[in-house]
């Protein structure tokens, strides 16, 4: 799970890392108002999306008086922000961050995140901030220091250390360093944090250490057991179809293509969008609607593919081991006559009970495209988009 | 012969009594898995034979631990379906009891969890497949976990795969065209897993039933560059492959934890291309597996007749002494 730089910072802060005075506003007024609470002469106005580079895309912008903040934060709030990480649709600004002005020195980078070829957390830093660290990591991937952390006894001070001084850090900015790195790590392991990226970590003309961004991403199966970080999802940043299908337990991504699909399992799913695509067609989505496939959750699936208008058929690829094909075609059948669909739906039904499964199919009353199998299927999708 | 489990295997059923654990005990008990023991904290001492929707064929013992279980029935192997916020526990009950490979099943591991539960089982030499993956299968042999029996067939193709429907999907292809299987197994869609590709690879390539590999793979971290990477320093068997997700967009978690192209790492295109490079037959549609397979089997042939002439006259002299 994703959340906004200003909830993330709210949780570091709670851990002692360090983070500069700020506060979050939904209207301009409220953002004039937070200036005035933070004091200073000199103030960020950030725009809150769930994507980078927001700099950029003129959703950030210094303020050096409150009328200042006023006209930025006017201009910011309800903007189409567009970035390298919204696609070109871009997304509507709604909430800000007003943060105090620092006197930056020098810009640089930490981040923790799982090291999968390890199985082990990696924090790593680099005297290269404010770039995109996956730009640094291609071009001068010397310039990036790992330490990997033994998960029995956590990331030890030596390391923290051997990073900043890496680094380059000396006296108060080294000390201070040293702390933020280990407290950010605190902070990731406490949450179940799956990202925690500080970039740019800014070291200030006085030697204090912040994080002047901060990105938190959240382990999902962590979830249930941090129902304070769940409660900070924004379902204004996620995908209106991909909301509800979370709804009905469907696992449900919306994409830009064509053809719909049903399957069941991820992996299936993944490769039944490959096939589309082989077929000449472009997956509209992937669903996953589980092992069970039940009428209920096809008929959830069937309804929120259709309300896509730029599928053009649909393509049901369903492997019954434990679960019957039969009942999943009696499922399929009931599900098609609910929602009333009006394009070519190609079904594929494989495993146990796959025959009896496709005489229902053939004895509905309904033209479903019966496939034989995946190669099959792919052919009837051709044709299916073709005609 | 075949990898890890078999027809002696001796299986402990972790969360026997739960929904899950009761229907894939039956299912397992059907096919001939050796089931021993079961284990539920709590009703310990007592015989489960099913609950009134999947009765078992025969009764299991329950035990309060493993540890009772092991002392008791001699058990070796074990499977786990107790849910996730218990599932980190229960495996590491089981390699402390000694249990020497732990198939879990459960999906929904905190990350957290599975990075300590994997550092300790490595310092104990202990094999874990999962989680979040349909188990393991010695086909005629042993069945341990959720996948459909009866698509396998006993043969010759050592399977790997991070998905389950799609690694059905796999052995189905082959099994209908005669192609059986020595053993297959889902290793799982987290991004913590125990047994990875190359860990599968090796034990394949050292089974001498074995005489292809299948390896399917998605999108998502470097576990299929590393197989690639081992195929090509100690493999001589065939290995056919397959990526799935090529159609799959950055940034987006494919369903399985482990499935996203993050910062531009993990694509299809990479491990495709990995793959290719080291000689492995990669089908460019997941419609053509068995079809990949067959050919490359069709095509080794000669070579694959004298080493099974060679390998018999060895066991000949072996039985000799």
């Amino acid at each position: 799970m994703k959340i906004h730089e200003y909830q993330g910072k709210e949780i570091l802060k709670k851990f002692n890392v360090a983070v500069p005075k700020g506060k979050v506003a939904f209207s301009v007024d409220e953002a004039v108002e937070a200036a005035g609470e933070i004091g200073g002469s000199v103030w960020v106005v950030k725009a809150q999306i769930h994507a980078g580079g927001r700099g950029k895309g003129g959703g950030v912008k210094l303020a050096r008086s409150l009328d200042e903040v006023r006209q930025h934060a006017a201009q910011i709030l309800g903007m189409n922000l567009v970035t390298h990480q919204t696609g070109p649709e871009g997304r509507i600004v709604k909430r800000l961050l007003i943060e105090e002005g620092m006197n930056i020195a020098k810009e640089m980078y930490a981040g923790i995140t799982l090291d999968r070829a390890r199985s082990q957390n990696a924090v790593m830093v680099s005297t290269e901030g404010g770039v995109e660290i996956e730009k640094v990591a291609a071009e001068t991937p010397e310039k990036i220091l790992k330490e990997y952390v033994d998960p029995g006894v956590g990331l030890q001070q030596y390391q923290a250390r051997k990073l900043c001084f890496g680094l380059g850090l000396t006296a108060e900015a080294f000390k201070n360093a040293v702390k933020f790195l280990s407290a950010l790590y605190r902070a990731y392991e406490a949450t179940d944090a799956s990202l925690a990226e500080i970039n740019p970590l800014v070291i200030t003309q006085e030697g204090s250490v912040l994080a002047l961004d901060a990105k938190m991403n959240f382990d999902d199966n962590a979830l249930p057991r941090h129902p304070d970080i769940a409660q900070m999802r924004d379902l204004d940043e996620e995908d209106p179809l991909e909301v509800e299908a979370s709804k009905s337990n469907l696992n449900y991504i919306k994409l830009d293509g064509n053809v719909g699909c049903m399957v069941n399992g991820a992996g299936l799913a993944m490769a039944t969008m490959d096939i589309i695509k082989l077929a000449g067609g472009m997956p509209a989505n992937f669903l996953d609607v589980g092992g069970g496939a039940s009428a209920e959750t096809v008929e959830a699936g069937f309804r929120i593919i259709l309300k896509d208008p730029h599928v053009k058929a649909v393509l049901i690829n369903i492997f019954g081991g434990i679960v019957r094909c039969d009942r999943v075609a009696t499922g399929v059948v009931q599900a098609a006559k609910n929602v009333d669909v009006h394009i070519p739906i190609v079904v594929r039904l494989a495993g146990t009970n796959a025959d009896l499964a496709a005489d229902i199919l053939k004895n509905s009353g309904l033209s479903f495209l019966v496939a034989e199998d995946l190669k099959d299927a792919a052919e009837k999708v051709t044709q299916a988009i073709a005609a | 012969m075949s990898i890890l489990v078999n027809r002696r295997t001796r299986l402990v059923v972790q969360g026997i009594t739960g929904g899950e654990g009761t229907f894939h005990t039956k299912q397992m008990l059907e096919y001939g898995t050796n089931v021993v023991a079961g284990v539920t904290p709590g009703k310990g001492g007592t015989s489960y034979q099913g609950n009134e929707k999947d009765q078992f064929p025969r009764s299991v013992p329950v035990f309060n631990t493993v540890a009772e279980a092991v002392e008791e029935t001699g058990a070796d192997t074990s499977v786990i379906f107790v849910p996730a916020g218990f599932a980190a526990d229960a495996i590491l009950e089981a390699a402390d009891a000694g249990i020497k490979v732990i198939v879990t099943i459960t999906e929904g591991i905190p990350a957290a969890d599975m990075t300590k539960v994997y550092d300790y089982l490595k310092k104990r030499n202990v094999v874990m497949i999962g989680p979040n993956c349909p188990g393991i299968i010695t086909p005629g042999e042993c069945k341990i976990g959720i996948m459909p029996g009866f698509i396998h067939k006993p043969g010759k193709v050592g399977l790997i795969s991070r998905s389950g429907t799609l690694t059905y999907e796999a052995v189905w292809q082959l099994t209908k065209r005669g192609i059986g299987q020595s053993t297959c197994i889902g290793i799982g869609g987290d991004p913590v897993i125990g047994t990875r590709f190359v860990d599968a690879i090796r034990l394949f390539n050292e089974d001498k039933k074995t005489e292809a590999i299948m390896m399917i793979g998605e999108i998502g971290g470097t576990a299929e560059e590393e197989a690639a990477e081992f195929v090509k320093k100690h493999v001589r068997k065939p290995v056919v492959g397959f990526i799935a997700g090529q159609t799959a967009p950055p940034g987006r978690r494919m369903g399985h934890a482990g499935a996203i192209i993050s910062g531009g790492k993990g694509t299809a295109a990479e491990k495709i291309a990995a793959m290719k490079t080291v000689g492995i037959h990669v089908a460019e549609s997941p419609a053509l597996l068995g079809e990949v397979m067959e050919r490359v089997l069709g095509k080794k042939s000669s070579r694959g007749k004298k080493k099974t002439a060679k390998s018999k006259a060895k066991s000949k002299i072996k039985k000799k002494k």
